[in-house]
């Protein structure tokens, strides 16, 4: 049962990778790092629920909180601008 | 009981966020794969941590994982809010087959002093 969910994670992670990859352009590739991160963190909490440990779901929130101030950093990076506008 | 209940919704999560990738892959355009890969995999993976909470029903995990339920609930349209103004402002173009710019009608009606004192 829980080899099927990893399954279909690893196909998201997958699709994710090949969207980095053959991106045309940077916006693109910034997307796929963003629904990357989001999906990373259901991996951990898949893990955390098979193991039983509550340190993977410690991993997750801190992998939504980098994922999500990386990606506001790539967006402003995109836009031009400097970070304190 | 509850055990069935959040293996049922794991696997609707899980099948939301294989849409959102496939979307993520096979739209045409920077605005529609944010659309499609955004929306699709917030919603799974919420879907997938209410799931992970209802099977772990007591100690530290199911309370993470609400408590990260939440935060990509508020973080995830924010930072796609901040992907599409970055990328309309980076000069990406639109689809050839995309009707309306409602975005490029508004920014182009602003007057010019305003953005020369940028």
């Amino acid at each position: 049962m829980e080899l099927i969910f990893y399954f279909g994670l690893f196909v998201c992670c997958f699709l994710c990778m090949y969207r980095i990859g053959r991106g045309p352009s940077a916006p693109d590739r910034t997307v796929a790092i963003d629904i990357l991160g989001i999906v990373i963190v259901g991996f951990c909490a898949l893990l955390g629920i098979e193991t039983g440990k509550d340190f993977y779901m410690n991993i997750a929130l801190a992998w939504a909180l980098l994922s999500f101030i990386g990606t506001i950093a790539l967006a402003k990076f995109l836009e031009g601008k400097d970070f304190d506008d | 009981m509850t055990d069935i209940i959040g293996y049922i919704l794991i696997t609707i999560g899980i099948l939301f966020d294989i849409f959102g990738c496939i979307g993520l892959v096979r739209f045409p355009d920077v605005y529609n794969r944010l659309q499609a890969s955004t929306k699709c995999v917030t919603l799974g993976t919420i879907f997938l941590l209410i799931g992970v909470a209802l099977v772990s029903a007591t100690g530290a995990i199911g309370a993470k994982s609400i408590v990260c339920a939440v935060f990509i609930l508020i973080t995830s349209p924010t930072a796609a809010h901040a992907i599409a103004k970055g990328a309309y402002a980076s000069g990406v173009k639109l689809w050839e087959n995309s009707v309306v710019d409602k975005y490029g009608e508004d920014t182009s009606k602003l007057p010019k002093s305003n953005s020369a004192s940028e």
